[in-house]
């Protein structure tokens, strides 16, 4: 089977080279398609993995043992432009910088490239302008 | 010595001759020319803020069915509003919220939808249900109604805030080991974020500190619409510290308000959500301030700089009510996204829109140059001492 997904690390694993185990071990193909470590040390990869069924479920569960998460790519957040208010609240909550506050215009900017979905800013906007699409 | 009147103001307004600037462009006008040019050739100061603002709600007239009703129990889209009042009239209060909301019984409550939402879907011009129930009288004999309905089906609708427009108001911190959920926002342990609610530079009382030209008719741009100071605010306290150019370092003034729901706008009312804490309603507000003389216009030339806020910390100080503020900083500090306390740099965030404010504040602008809004002159300004909130209604004597 073949799947896209977007995988998530914790600081305590980033450093750890899963994907190798999951090539060796598994006998996965993984092929990467996104990359990046936000400022709190965690990893997003979003990466295509596809196998023998069998290894696919396993290769996921050695993954989920080791504390990453990992979700079917066609989970996105939007922001809904049209409901936010430009309050800012959103740009202390958001762990990957994905939410910032330009100045001097005092427009916030949602940047979907640094999103890791960790979804926190889901419940913390009060005009709940970031939404979770699938 | 520069003086002008409402009158004269109002003149020029009418011409199409009065000079308006918003409370920020008048800073850098007072930096080139000084305040005595500036004030000779500005009329009007226009200021904004929008933010979440409890105390906020609206009388709705239900209109009658037939058979006729005396609601006493009254419901929108399920949240309750207050039928104590007459037979068709209620009151919606913004931070209501349906009482099947499980509130914080899963800590921190969504709270997604509440009597705030109610009034901007009422605004937006959507429908919502309407669910009333009454033990029937001989001359209202109905018990029970339910109809979708709309802000046109109502015959009168009228946005009445107890409120708003705080004249300085509190940075919330968190000195503790744990996220606190309030009404200030997210605030993150161990001074992890900083969040405040202001314009600053652009707020309407902090722009006319000592309420020269606010009070009891002041006509306003409210929730998109025009509005009317209509008393001073709950919890109105003028001898709060001040500092040297009379702007208040504490809370200290508020400003009830008054006007139509149905010429207002759903971009100026929104519902919102505070995680863990509640519902509540964010209001757009602005006032223009005329420039009866160079004081007033001195007021309205104040920067974020001159502006101090003080920092509570949410998880003893205020909850229990004891009062100390650990620092104060300036607006503009504040506004850019860090400040310094102790040794600490602590990222702010605001829960009112400052790019709302400046909006606020160039549409009322644009209103007075296009001589669609003129200027009222107070029936009494609002009070600037205990003495004048203190219920004894009387300003040196004056009954008020
Ligand atoms: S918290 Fe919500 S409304 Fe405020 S700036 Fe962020 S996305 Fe916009
Ligand atoms: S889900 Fe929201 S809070 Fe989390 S990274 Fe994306 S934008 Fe930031």
């Amino acid at each position: 089977m073949r799947e896209k997904m977007v995988l998530y690390f914790p600081e305590s694993v980033v450093e750890h080279p899963l994907t190798y185990s999951l090539i060796k071990d598994f006998n996965l193909m993984v092929n990467i398609l996104k990359a990046n470590i936000n400022p709190k040390m965690e990893g997003r990869i979003v990466a295509e993995i596809s196998g023998d069924k069998d290894d696919f479920r396993a290769g996921l569960d050695f993954l989920h043992s080791r504390g990453v998460k990992t979700l079917p790519l066609e989970q996105e957040i939007i922001w809904v432009e049209e409901r936010c208010t430009h309050c800012g609240a959103c740009s202390v909550i958001c762990p990957a910088g994905a939410l910032v506050m330009e100045r001097p215009a005092m427009l916030v900017h949602f940047d979907g490239e640094k999103c890791i979905i960790c979804e926190h800013c889901i419940t913390a906007c009060p005009s709940r302008a970031m939404e979770v699409r699938y | 010595m520069i003086k002008r009147t409402y009158a004269e103001i109002n003149e020029k307004i009418r011409a199409g001759k009065a000079v308006v600037v918003t409370a920020e462009e008048v800073i850098s006008m007072v930096e080139e020319r000084g305040i005595e040019e500036t004030a000779s050739h500005v009329d009007v100061v226009t200021t904004g803020t929008f933010g979440p603002m409890c105390s906020s709600g609206a009388f709705l007239n239900l209109g009658h069915p037939k058979p006729r009703m005396r609601m006493s129990k009254i419901y929108l889209n399920g949240v309750e509003a207050y039928a104590g009042i007459a037979a068709v009239d209620a009151y919606l209060g913004a931070t209501q919220i349906p009482e099947t909301d499980p509130a914080n019984k899963s800590y921190p409550g969504h709270f997604s939808y509440g009597g705030g939402h109610v009034i901007e879907d009422l605004v937006a011009g959507k429908e919502v249900l309407l669910d009333a129930s009454s033990y029937g009288t001989d001359c209202y004999p109905r018990k029970s109604y339910e109809k979708a309905v709309t802000l046109d089906d109502m015959p009168y609708a009228v946005l009445y805030n107890t409120r708003n427009a705080y004249q300085n108001y509190n940075v919330g911190v968190n000195l503790s080991e744990r996220t606190l959920y309030t009404y200030m926002g997210i605030l993150k342990p161990n001074l992890g974020n900083a969040n405040y609610s202001t314009s600053g530079q652009l707020s309407p009382l902090l722009n006319d500190p000592c309420y020269r030209t606010l009070g009891l008719g002041t006509k306003i741009f409210l929730g998109g619409g025009v509005g009317y100071i209509s008393w001073f605010g709950t919890q109105h306290s003028p001898e709060a510290p001040r500092g040297e150019n009379g702007v208040p370092t504490s809370p200290a003034g508020t400003l009830a308000v008054i006007g139509d729901l149905k010429q207002m706008s759903r971009k100026w009312l929104r519902g919102v959500s505070l995680l863990g804490y509640g519902a509540s309603l964010m209001v757009g507000l602005g006032i223009p301030i005329p420039i009866l003389d160079e004081e007033i216009l001195k007021y309205t030339a104040v920067a974020d700089e001159d502006i101090l806020v003080p920092v509570v910390d949410y998880s003893q100080s205020y909850p229990q009510g004891l009062g100390e503020v650990l620092e104060r900083v300036s607006f503009a500090q504040l506004r850019s996204g860090r400040i310094t306390l102790g040794d600490k740099t602590v990222p702010t965030a605001s829960l009112s829109s400052y790019a709302g404010a400046r909006q606020i504040a160039g549409t009322l602008k644009e209103w007075i140059q296009k001589g669609e809004f003129f200027l009222t002159e107070p029936v009494f300004t609002l009070p600037l001492t205990n003495e004048g909130v203190d219920y004894k209604r009387s300003v040196g004597g004056e009954l008020l």
